[in-house]
């Protein structure tokens, strides 16, 4: 445990000099704070024609998660490819570090910088609070974070699982990015055509159903904890493996 | 501290370890000397943990290096061929990172300490990106010795370093050698003579010769080599060495100097000197040509010597 978080911090200092970790902390952190604008004004308006709905933090999280599909495969493309191609991935290996704790501890280390991101976004919410009267639903905006939480866990597990598969950063990443838009945008439709048990199959992928049909609406199944904890346990998994066949090599 | 028995490990349909079997006793610098390819960089991270052999059984510490591997990495300090480095971090950065993996107490202190083993003290705080080879190999010996580790695997620990460099890093790794183990690999033939107790030569992936460095040479050369210098005319100098009984393969230089062979076992020099005295020659220098481990090397890893190995 103390290995994974040994690398876990290496890895999370190593974002702050890297451009790429400030890239994705604009986007989001600019994205978020203009459509939050947006958001209040629009309610604003609405509420001096009466009868606007209560506005709440949902869809700062829906955007959230949205720009994690695209952000994320750039954070984990090179936790493990770049270790290969310096060659740093062979003192990994003969330290007394277990393959799993490597790869864990990548994964951690990615898990920290989202997790900085989104207190950061934790703003929203209190300000939003201040500007309605009863103050906004708490356990919406929990779930909600929760869903956000679990959504960043879920891929940046798989980025690093497919980061240890590869060599070369640029083949992780478009791998990885092409797996998110799959299963966070297009398994709708196949759901929608297949009839019957091979639908709830493409249903049961669809990540973003596992989000904004429930956590972002303050419904908290188990099914989808274990969905998520599933593809987590999936992404270091592969990544465990990965590293283990290039001992074989 | 390790052994290794019948040691295979194939990549793929190739076979770049053949049975390999030797040891290393505490206390000894054993130099791994092959041409390119030969498989002391297999064998080294076999040893290391870091892949699976195929076949054969090899320990470290008395531990097996497939079934307790992590036993193993905890005891080995292992610097490989190409250094790894992260070049992000400062020199202590990556020390302290390395000693933190292997739960060194107070690792801030060790990682400083072991920058000054190696004489890098002053680029504590540089990044390692900006370090010439020489420093990178020696940030890299450092990661190698920060736990003090048992057993030392070194994959060509002084290339790239300036001869000065070199003479320190020799330094370093003889005074770790005097309790403790060492396995280096070298294709840089003075190096493993002047460093180490004793010699595997590797080719192909089998051991072609282990011996000390001395017994190496003495083994294959069996007479003894001798230049041979007079001030001034030299003429008929040769015909003067050839009168002498024992004297083979006599032959003049270009340079004046003469050079001739006699058996191992009888030792003829002093009979030479008197006879070139007493024909009135002034005799100025008479120094033995011993056979270069690099000729005994090239000698055994060339294809003929193989071949013959294998029919006697």
């Amino acid at each position: 445990m103390r290995n994974i978080w040994t690398i876990a911090k290496r890895e999370y200092d190593h974002y702050f000099i890297s451009p790429i970790a400030f890239v994705v902390a604009f986007i989001i952190l600019f994205s978020i704070g203009i459509y939050f604008v947006y958001i209040v004004r629009v309610t604003s308006q609405q509420a001096l024609f009466g009868g606007a709905p209560t506005p709440d933090i949902t869809p700062i999280t829906w955007l959230f998660t949205f720009l994690l599909v695209f952000t994320t495969p750039a954070l984990t493309m090179r936790l493990i490819s770049e270790e290969a191609r310096m060659g740093t991935l062979e003192l990994m290996l003969t330290a007394p570090v277990r393959d799993f704790e490597l790869v864990a501890g990548k994964w951690l280390g990615g898990m920290l910088l989202i997790l900085t991101i989104l207190a950061v976004t934790a703003i929203y919410p209190i300000l939003l609070n201040s500007f309605v009267d009863p103050g906004i639903d708490l356990r919406l905006t929990l779930s909600a974070y929760l869903g956000v939480v679990l959504v960043a866990a879920s891929f940046l597990a798989l980025g690093v699982g497919i980061s240890a598969v590869f060599t070369n950063q640029f083949a992780a990443f478009f791998t990885t990015f092409g797996l998110f838009f799959l299963i966070w945008f297009m398994m709708a439709l196949p759901a929608n055509l297949v009839q019957g048990s091979g639908g709830d199959i493409f249903r049961y992928i669809d990540m973003s159903a596992h989000f904004l049909d429930s956590l972002n609406q303050g419904i908290i199944n188990l099914s989808d904890l274990v969905y998520y904890i599933s593809l987590i346990a999936l992404g270091l998994f592969t990544g465990t493996v990965a590293v283990e066949m290039r001992r074989w090599r | 501290m390790i052994q290794v028995e019948g040691l295979i490990k194939d990549y793929g349909a190739r076979r770049a370890l053949h049975s390999i079997s030797f040891d290393a006793n505490q206390g000894e610098i054993v130099g791994f000397l092959g041409p390119n390819g030969a498989g002391k960089t297999t064998t080294m991270r076999i040893l290391t943990g870091y892949m699976p052999p195929t076949d054969g059984k090899a320990t470290v510490a008395g531990y097996d290096v497939v079934d307790e591997s992590l036993e193993v990495r905890r005891r080995v300090g292992y610097l490989p061929e190409t250094v790894p480095l992260y070049n992000d971090m400062t020199a202590l950065e990556y020390l302290k990172f390395m000693a933190d993996l292997r739960r060194i107490p107070q690792s801030e202190d060790r990682a400083y300490e072991t920058l000054e083993q190696v004489n890098l003290q002053d680029r504590a705080n540089s990044y390692i990106g900006n370090f010439s080879k020489g420093m990178r190999q020696r940030v890299g010996l450092a990661q190698a010795l920060i736990h003090r580790p048992e057993v030392l695997i070194l994959d060509e620990p002084t290339i790239g370093l300036d001869p000065a460099q070199v003479v320190e890093i020799r330094n370093v790794i003889k005074e770790i050698g005097k309790d403790r183990t060492v396995l280096l690999s070298t294709h840089i033939l003075s190096e493993a003579q002047n460093m180490c107790d004793r010699v595997l030569i590797i080719n192909k992936g089998s051991i072609v010769a282990e011996d000390t460095p001395e017994n190496l040479q003495s083994r294959l050369v069996g007479s003894q080599r001798v230049v041979l210098r007079v001030r001034g005319d030299s003429d008929g100098l040769s015909e003067t060495i050839k009168k002498v009984k024992g004297t083979r393969n006599v032959e003049a230089k270009q340079d004046d100097s003469v050079e001739f062979e006699f058996s191992s076992g009888q030792d003829i020099r002093p009979q030479v000197a008197k006879a070139i005295i007493q024909a009135g020659y002034e005799l100025i220098e008479m120094r033995p040509i011993g056979m270069s481990l690099e000729e005994i090397f090239l000698e055994l890893t060339s294809d003929n010597n193989t071949s013959e190995k294998k029919t006697s």
